[in-house]
């Protein structure tokens, strides 16, 4: 019997000769990751266990990417926990101030994760870097701790689902609005505690910055990964970042599924996610009409140098509705600077738009494009829960970067090809 | 362990943003964080709630961020368990890691209003309510997670190995 790829990083982890769905195992981890807002529970619970010294300095990596530049003075406090504790520890991949970006952009970026890598971090989206061909997953804040001293962390292995899609997309749709269609075909606990492998000729044409977008929802579905078989795509992502060694894994031709599920993209239209849940989803034609007051184009799902290609694209030369306040979040540094070689900030200055940091806050309804009672937002990031950007009474309506640029120039929800 | 407590009801997909918004996660404290469990799903559940009483929730409970600053919130406020029709992964884990107990039932939600009174048992895997005949069955743990409770959560099982 063979294995998937999800069970190959697992096993190859561990000193198991063999794995099953279902089995409970200990697993070396490859990178740990915290924020400012998970990070310094972990350090608590780091400190109250005894906790001396980082398993390995340069497999730790703490961001302080949420609630940043500090929100206020409690945030700052947080802040200044994890970074005296980074200091203490000679934590290589600390990032703060200048150098910080979106976590789960900023990793894949800077080479810190990689194919084959078991990867656990302190924040839900951590499932991103299933794009790159590792298994990686979202965990808590004393899980961190413990992976932070001993360099292991208990695992359940979980069956798979694999997705084969195939046919051409069409013009503006991204991976974006495919896991869009997968959350709304399957549910917000489709996948739940499953990996989802993404396979087929869509995906093998897909790119990076696609593959991101998709894995990183695979937590919306409930998944507790979402994986990419590593191909030529991955091998010209990852070459030039990476500084140790990885490895490719596939699936092998027997491995077992729990659950196959054929999807034909090439009718796929632009998708929108109407409130509360990621998996409320209709198509653009079905969705139109909805007026908005803010469109946030950002964060780890959407965040990223192609993203704000598409937006500036379509933007250029347009201005954001005057009731509609425009948020552009460049995810890193790097994407930052590409976007201000690239004429792309002049374009979104001239469409109106606010330029924030690299910041998570506005996301997650903690900083930066918070909502007011009434106020809706259409918003290329990941999740639409009641009261996730901001009041109770306020609504999210997730889109990718294409929908969510159209959308700031009607000022309504819109596709691209109404303009 | 034997819980007994009154119901505070919930639906499906009850997330982390509605169990502690993140405009609250400036802190890690768990009495700060206290005040405002449920809030986005109930707000006078904080209010109205007595130390003992028990959530119980629908499919998905505890699903969307990772953030363990939700199950503290829900310990920190006095809730002696939650008892759902299923978890979501990162919850469960947080839950089983940092000692809040949590139980799966697949049919006592529905069977039930809010304010009833039940009995937890959980070395007999059921629960009785007050005032209804029937007893309802709880998954059984397997027996790793036996082990992170008993030893009094990861840190301390990690310490202990």
């Amino acid at each position: 019997m063979g294995y998937t790829i999800t069970e190959k990083i697992l096993m190859a982890h561990t000193d198991l000769k063999e794995i099953a769905p279902g089995r409970l195992i200990n697993a070396r981890v490859d990178i740990a990751l915290g924020n400012d807002i998970t990070a310094p529970i972990a350090i608590r619970e780091f400190r109250a266990a005894g906790g001396k010294k980082v398993f390995d300095r340069d497999r730790v990596a703490l961001v302080l990417d949420h609630f940043t530049p500090n929100k206020d003075i409690d945030s700052a406090q947080q802040c200044k926990t994890v970074r005296e504790f980074a200091f203490e520890h000679g934590v290589t991949h600390f990032y703060e101030g200048g150098q910080v970006g979106v976590e789960h952009a900023l990793l894949p970026e800077k080479g810190i994760v990689l194919p084959g890598d078991l990867v656990i971090g302190a924040d839900s989206h951590t499932c991103t870097y299933g794009a790159l061909g590792a298994f990686a997953t979202g965990v808590g804040s004393t899980d961190l701790a413990a992976a932070m001293l001993t360099g292991e962390l208990w695992f359940k292995v979980p069956p798979s689902i694999k997705f084969v899609i195939y046919g051409k997309l069409q013009k503006w749709v991204s991976g974006k609005d495919l896991i869009l269609h997968i959350i709304g075909r399957i549910g917000v606990d489709g996948a739940l505690y499953s990996a989802m492998e993404f396979t087929g000729e869509t995906i093998r044409r897909l790119p990076m910055a696609d593959r991101l977008s998709m894995a990183n929802m695979a937590i919306e579905a409930g998944a507790k990964n979402g994986i990419f078989p590593p191909d030529e795509i991955t091998g010209e992502y990852v070459k030039p970042r990476a500084k140790r060694p990885y490895t490719f894994y596939t699936s092998d031709p027997d491995a077992v599924y729990a659950q196959t599920i054929e999807i034909d993209a090439s009718q796929l239209e632009l998708q929108v996610a109407f409130p509360h849940l990621p998996s409320n989803v209709r198509g653009i034609s079905q969705a139109g009409g909805v007026k908005i007051d803010q469109s946030l184009i950002g964060s780890c799902t959407n965040g990223r140098i192609e993203d704000l290609r598409v937006a500036a694209g379509i933007l250029k030369g347009r201005k954001a509705a005057p009731h509609v306040r425009l948020i552009v979040v460049p995810a890193t540094p790097l994407i930052y600077r590409q976007a201000l070689r690239e004429g792309l900030l002049e374009i979104f200055m001239d469409a109106g738009a606010v330029i924030s940091p690299p910041s998570c806050g506005a996301c997650l309804g903690g900083h930066l494009g918070i909502l007011a009672e009434g106020e809706k937002s259409v918003a290329t990031t990941n999740r639409n829960f009641v009261g996730r950007m901001g009041h109770p009474k306020s609504e999210v309506y997730l889109a990718g970067p294409a929908v969510a640029a159209a959308s700031a120039v009607l000022g309504r929800i819109a596709s691209p090809e109404e303009l | 362990m034997i819980l007994e407590g009154r119901v505070w009801k919930f639906g499906d997909n009850i997330d982390t943003d509605a169990i502690i918004p993140a405009r609250h996660l400036n802190t890690s404290d768990p009495a700060q964080l206290a005040r405002h469990c449920m809030e986005d799903a109930d707000p006078a559940f904080i209010t109205r709630m007595k130390p003992g009483d028990i959530i119980v929730g629908g499919e998905n409970f505890g699903c969307g961020s990772s953030r363990e600053h939700a199950p503290i919130a829900i310990k920190a406020a006095g809730v002696s368990c939650v008892v759902a029709k299923s978890f979501a992964r990162i919850f469960y884990r947080n839950a089983f890691n940092m000692g809040l107990p949590i139980f799966e039932s697949r049919d006592l939600a529905d069977a039930i209003a809010e304010g009833a009174r039940i009995s937890l048992d959980s070395a007999q895997g059921s629960i009785t309510v007050e005032g209804l005949d029937r007893k309802f069955s709880i998954s059984p743990i397997p027996p790793f997670m036996e082990q992170l409770i008993a030893d009094g959560g990861l840190m301390k099982h990690i310490a202990g190995k």
